[in-house]
C-alpha cells in the first residue's frame, strides 16, 4: 500500500532532525533581552540583603541570542500538530476552531495590562464584562447564579462538590458519598475524593446509559451528589435524565452535570431544565478558548438558587450604575484560588457568546451533532460502533475486532492516523468500551475535512488486515517513532 | 457571526448519507418534556461590531503607563520581551491540546521539559511539574502532598503568607480533619519563638512565603531547621524573580517550592490566567500533582519526550489520584520558558538586581516624606510596606486622579495595619518615574 501523503504537515517542518535543548544551544555571553541601564544609585548588595540570603552564583539559565531563541521555539512549534494546522478529533475535548479576533480582544491593553487590585473605579469595563458574562452563563445554563472563579473544569467540579458538602452541612445532615457512573471522566471521582467524599461507582446499562435500577440501589440518604455527564462520555443522550433527577432528589441528594460535553447542548437544551442543580462548563472546550497545549482553561460553575449562598467569592455586583466586587456571605466555601479567575479566558468566552448570539449558539450544537453523525455514518460499515444509535456531538468506534483478528489495537490506529496528518481520537476511554476510539469532530470542521478523515481511517483498517505490522509499528512519518513510555516511567528523566 | 461551515447543501448531503429526513430526527430521543432552549441572548455581532463592543469595555478600564504603577501584592508588572508574545501566540502551541499523542506533540513536550528544567535551576529543586493553575492552589496541592507523605494531620502556616493563599488552602482542606496552625507575625516576619512552640511532631509541613506577603525576607534557615528537626516538610512559596538574587529554597532545605509564575513573562490580565509553579525533591516525585514530561527514546533509539508517571493522575487512578487537576496552564509555562531563555543567566540576575535597587531607592525617597515611615524593619526584595499619615485608600484615589496606581492598602488584609501601604518597584521604573511618583505621593497627602 502506498504511503499516505502528508497533506497537513507544514512544508518547512524539520522532520526527523532533532532540535537541541535550550541548554545545548547556550553560549556564554549571549543575550536575547537587555534591560535599560540601572539609573538609580547602586548600593552594595550586603547593605540591602542579609549576606546568608544572597545568591552569589546565578542560576544556570541558558544564554542565547534572540535569533537563536526564536529559531529554537519555532522549530519546536513545527513538531506539533495543533487545532489550527490539523484535524483534531480528540473526543471529549471539543477541539473547535479558536477565532483570531478573540486573541486581539484579550490583548487589548485595557484587559491585558489591568492589575487585579486595580481600584474599582478604574476597572468598570472588566467588571461590567464579568457581570454580564455571569448573566449570559446563567441564561445559557438555566441556572440562578454563576461563579467564574474556577481555573479549569476539574477545579469547577471541586468547587461545586465543596458547595454541596456545605449545603448538606447547613441542613444539619452532612453526607459522605458521591455517586458517579462507570463511564465518568477521571476528574469526577478524583474531585469527589479531594472534596472529602467516598466515591461510589454505578454500572451503565447495555445501551451505555445510567442504569436506573443500579442507581436506585446506590442512592441513599448518605449520598450528597450524583455526578452525571450528559450527553455521556459515549456521546449518547441520557434519555432518562428526568427520572434520574427524580430518584436523586427524592433522597435529598443533588444533581451535578459535568459540562464537558456542553457543546452538544448549547442553545438547544439547558442543564437547569433537565433537573440539574449544579453544572460546570469548560470554556476551553465549549466556548472556544484555545487549549494552549494543555491550558489555560476556565471552569465556571452555575447553581440553582438554593446553592447560591455557598458560592465562592468575591462576587461582582451592580449597584447605583457601578460595578463592585463584594465579599461573599457567611455560608460561602471561600475562595478556590487567588484573584478573580482566569479573566483573560473569560474575555474570550464573552466575545464568543456575543459574536454568536442565540442563533449562533444553537448552530454550534446542531453543527456538532450533524458532523458527528455524518462522520459516524461514513465509518460505521468499517468500524463497529460501541452503541449504534444516533449520537450527539461525539461517538465511539471500537477496534475490538481488529485487535482480535489482526492484533491491531486502538492505540496503533491512533498512531497510524498521525502519519496521515490527523491527530488521534481519544483512545481507551471511556473505560467501559474495549479498544475505544472516541471521535469528536466539532462543528467547525467542513464536510470535506470529515470525508478526508474517514478515508484515512478506512485505509488504516485495510492496512490492518493486509499488513498489520505496519500499523502496529506506527507512526513512521513523524519526527519520532513510537516512544518508550515504560522506560520514561521506570527511570524518570524529568530535567536536564 | 458563527464559525460553522455547514451550508444548506452540505446539510442535505449529510442528512441523506446518515439516512434521516431532518436534523430533528437525530435528536428525537430527547424527551419532549425537556423544554427546548429559547435563549435570551443579545443578537449576533460581526467582527467589527464585536471589536467596537469589547474595545469600549476595555476603554472603561484605566490603562496607565507601566512606569506609573506601583501595585504588586501577588501580581507584578515586568517588561515582557516581544519574543515571548510571539512564541506564545503561535497557533502550533496555542491551539494544541494536552500532548496525549506524544509523537505529534514533540514541540510542546520538549518546551515543557525545558520549563521543568529551568524551574529546577531557579528553585534548586530536583524535579518540577509542567504547571498548576496559579500560586494559591499550587500551595494547597503542596500541602496535600505533605499530608500524604507524612501521614500527619496538622499544617503550620506563616501568617505572612498571602491572605488569598491562606484562604484557598482553607477551602481545599475544609472537608478534611486537618488543623491549620497560624504562625504569628512579629515585625513583618514569622515569629520564631511562637513557631517553636506551634510546630510539633504532628506537623506535616511548615509553610513560609519568601519574600512574604509584606515583601519582607523571612528567617527561612531557622524555619527549615525547625521543620526538619520535627520531621515536617518545608514548603516555600516564592516570587520567582527574587531567585535571581536570593538563595534558592533548595539550598536551605525546602522540600517543596511553589509560587506564582505570572512575573515570568505573563500579563497581569486582571488576575489570570497565571502560572502555578510546583517543584520538589526527587523522593517526592511519585506524589506530585499534575502533568510531568519526561525524556525517553523512540523505537529507533532517538531522543524524544512524553507525558510520564501518569499513574499518579486522575484519568488513570481516578479516586486515588494525587490530584484532580487535568487542564493546567501550559501556555503560561511556555511563556516562562521563553522568558527565562530570553533573559538568560546574566540577564536574570540583572533583572533581580534592578528590582532590588529600584525598590530600595523608592523606599529611601518615600520615607523622607514627613509622616511616612517604614512599617517593618525587615529586609526586603522588590516590595515593602510603609505606614502612611492618612488613609492609604484616600491616597490611592488621589493618585489615580493624577495618573498613578498606588500601593495596596494593607487594612484590606488585616485591620491591625490600618495605615499600611504595600508598594513595589521593578525593573520597569526609571529613576525619573520613581521621583515623579514620590512627588505625587507628597501632593496626595
Amino acid at each position: 500500500m502506498k504511503e499516505p501523503f502528508h497533506s497537513e504537515k507544514p512544508p518547512h517542518s524539520p522532520g526527523r532532525i532533532q532540535e537541541p535543548l535550550l541548554k545545548e544551544l547556550s553560549e556564554p555571553g549571549r543575550r536575547a533581552f537587555v534591560l535599560p541601564s540601572l539609573d538609580v544609585p547602586q548600593r552594595k548588595l550586603e547593605e540591602l540583603l542579609p549576606a546568608p540570603l544572597i545568591r552569589w552564583e546565578p542560576a544556570a539559565l541558558p544564554e542565547l541570542s534572540e535569533r537563536d531563541l526564536v529559531k529554537h521555539f519555532m522549530r519546536l512549534a513545527h513538531l506539533n500538530f495543533s487545532g489550527e494546522t490539523n484535524f483534531y478529533p480528540l473526543g471529549s475535548c471539543t477541539m473547535k476552531y479558536n477565532p483570531k479576533v478573540h486573541e486581539e480582544i484579550a490583548a487589548m491593553p485595557g484587559f491585558a495590562k489591568l492589575h487585579p487590585y486595580m481600584l474599582e473605579e478604574g476597572a468598570q469595563g472588566i467588571l461590567a464584562l464579568l457581570y454580564e458574562l455571569e448573566q449570559l452563563f446563567r441564561e445559557i445554563l438555566g441556572m440562578d447564579a454563576v461563579t467564574l472563579q474556577p481555573a479549569a473544569g476539574a477545579q469547577g467540579e471541586l468547587t461545586a462538590l465543596l458547595m454541596a458538602a456545605a449545603f448538606h452541612e447547613a441542613k444539619g445532615k452532612p453526607r459522605r458519598k458521591v455517586v458517579v457512573p462507570d463511564s465518568a471522566h477521571g476528574t469526577n471521582p478524583a474531585s469527589a475524593a479531594l472534596g472529602g467524599f467516598e466515591v461510589v461507582e454505578v454500572k451503565s446499562n447495555s445501551r451505555g446509559r445510567v442504569s436506573l435500577s443500579a442507581l436506585a440501589q446506590a442512592i441513599d440518604e448518605d449520598v450528597a451528589v450524583f455526578m452525571m455527564t450528559n450527553p455521556n462520555t459515549l456521546g449518547l443522550f441520557e434519555e432518562e435524565v428526568l427520572e434520574v433527577a427524580a430518584l436523586v432528589h427524592e433522597k435529598g441528594a443533588l444533581m451535578y452535570l459535568d459540562g464537558a460535553n456542553m457543546n452538544a447542548l448549547l442553545g438547544l437544551l439547558r442543564p437547569g431544565d433537565m433537573g440539574f442543580d449544579m453544572v460546570h462548563v469548560n470554556i476551553h472546550k465549549t466556548f472556544s478558548i484555545p487549549h494552549g497545549s494543555g491550558g489555560p482553561g476556565g471552569g465556571p460553575v452555575g447553581v440553582k438558587a438554593a446553592l447560591k449562598p455557598f458560592l465562592p467569592g468575591p462576587v461582582v455586583i451592580q449597584k447605583d450604575e457601578l460595578y463592585r466586587q463584594e465579599s461573599p456571605g457567611p455560608l460561602s466555601i471561600g475562595r478556590v484560588r487567588s484573584f478573580g479567575g482566569n479573566v483573560g479566558a473569560m474575555v474570550r468566552a464573552y466575545a464568543y457568546i456575543r459574536a454568536l448570539g442565540a442563533e449562533g449558539l444553537r448552530r454550534v450544537s446542531e453543527g456538532a451533532i450533524l458532523n458527528a453523525n455524518y462522520l459516524k455514518a461514513l465509518l460505521k460499515d468499517v468500524y463497529p460502533m460501541a452503541v449504534d444509535e444516533p449520537c450527539m456531538h461525539e461517538f465511539i468506534a471500537t477496534a475490538k475486532e481488529l485487535k482480535a483478528k489482526y492484533g491491531v489495537k486502538a492505540m496503533d490506529i491512533a498512531k497510524r492516523l498521525l502519519d496521515h496528518g490527523y491527530y488521534a481520537p481519544t483512545i481507551c476511554f471511556p473505560l467501559i468500551v474495549e479498544e475505544a476510539l472516541m471521535v469528536e469532530p466539532s462543528e467547525t470542521e467542513s464536510r470535506q475535512a470529515l470525508e478526508g478523515f474517514a478515508e484515512a481511517l478506512k485505509r488504516i483498517e485495510q492496512e490492518a488486515r493486509e499488513n498489520p505490522v505496519r500499523v502496529q509499528s506506527a507512526p513512521h512519518r513523524m519526527p519520532v517513532s513510537r516512544l518508550d513510555e515504560v522506560q520514561a516511567a521506570r527511570e524518570p528523566n524529568l530535567r536536564w | 457571526m458563527d464559525f460553522v461551515p455547514i451550508t444548506p447543501r452540505d446539510r442535505e448531503i449529510m442528512l441523506q448519507t446518515i439516512g434521516v429526513p431532518s436534523f430533528e430526527a437525530l435528536i428525537d430521543g430527547i424527551p419532549e418534556v425537556i423544554p427546548r432552549a429559547d435563549l435570551r441572548v443579545p443578537r449576533p455581532l460581526s467582527e467589527p461590531e464585536l471589536l467596537r463592543l469589547c474595545g469600549d469595555l476595555a476603554a472603561k478600564n484605566r490603562v496607565l503607563d507601566p512606569e506609573a504603577c506601583f501595585l504588586g501584592a501577588g501580581a507584578y508588572s515586568h517588561w515582557i520581551p516581544a519574543s515571548v508574545r510571539y512564541i506564545t501566540s503561535r497557533g502550533e502551541f496555542l491551539t494544541a491540546y494536552t500532548p496525549y499523542q506524544a509523537e505529534a506533540s514533540q514541540g510542546t513536550l520538549q518546551a515543557m521539559y525545558e520549563f521543568q528544567s529551568l524551574l529546577c535551576e531557579l528553585t534548586g529543586m530536583e524535579v518540577a511539574n509542567a504547571s498548576l493553575y496559579e500560586g494559591a492552589s499550587a500551595l494547597a496541592e503542596a500541602i496535600l502532598l505533605a499530608l500524604r507523605e507524612t501521614g500527619r494531620s496538622r499544617v503550620a502556616m506563616a501568617h505572612t503568607v498571602h491572605p488569598e493563599y491562606r484562604q484557598t488552602v482553607k477551602t481545599y482542606l475544609k472537608q478534611s480533619q486537618v488543623r491549620i496552625m497560624d504562625l504569628p507575625v512579629r515585625n513583618g516576619v514569622t515569629d520564631l519563638k511562637t513557631a517553636g512552640t506551634e510546630v510539633d511532631s504532628k506537623t506535616a509541613a511548615v509553610v513560609v512565603q519568601m519574600p512574604n506577603a509584606f515583601g519582607c525576607l523571612e528567617p527561612v534557615e531557622e524555619l527549615s531547621e525547625l521543620a526538619h528537626r520535627l520531621g515536617a516538610l518545608l514548603i516555600v512559596v516564592v516570587n520567582p524573580v527574587s531567585l535571581g538574587i536570593l538563595r534558592s529554597p533548595g539550598s536551605y532545605g525546602a522540600d517543596v517550592v511553589v509560587g506564582e509564575g505570572q512575573p515570568l513573562g505573563n500579563e497581569l490580565a486582571y488576575g489570570g490566567p497565571y502560572l502555578g509553579l510546583f517543584a520538589c525533591r526527587q523522593a517526592l516525585v511519585r506524589k506530585v500533582p499534575g502533568r510531568i514530561v519526561g525524556m525517553t527514546r523512540d523505537a529507533h533509539g532517538r531522543r524524544g519526550f512524553t507525558l510520564t508517571l501518569q499513574t499518579r493522575e486522575q484519568h488513570i487512578r481516578r479516586a486515588k489520584a494525587t490530584s484532580n487537576i487535568c487542564t493546567n496552564e501550559a501556555m503560561m509555562a511556555m511563556a516562562a520558558a521563553v522568558y527565562l531563555g530570553a533573559l538568560g543567566k546574566e540577564g536574570f540576575r540583572e533583572l533581580a538586581l534592578h528590582n532590588l535597587q529600584k525598590a530600595h531607592y523608592l523606599f529611601d525617597q518615600l520615607v523622607k516624606i514627613p509622616g511616612v515611615r517604614a512599617l517593618f524593619p525587615a529586609p526586603f526584595f522588590n516590595e515593602f510596606a510603609v505606614e502612611m499619615p492618612i488613609d492609604p485608600e484616600r491616597v490611592n484615589r488621589n493618585l489615580l486622579a493624577a495618573g498613578f496606581l498606588g500601593g495596596f492598602p494593607l487594612k484590606k488584609w488585616d485591620r491591625q495595619w490600618k495605615d499600611g501601604w504595600l508598594l513595589c518597584a521593578t525593573e520597569i521604573h526609571g529613576r525619573a518615574a520613581l521621583d515623579r511618583f514620590v512627588l505625587a505621593v507628597q501632593k496626595a497627602l
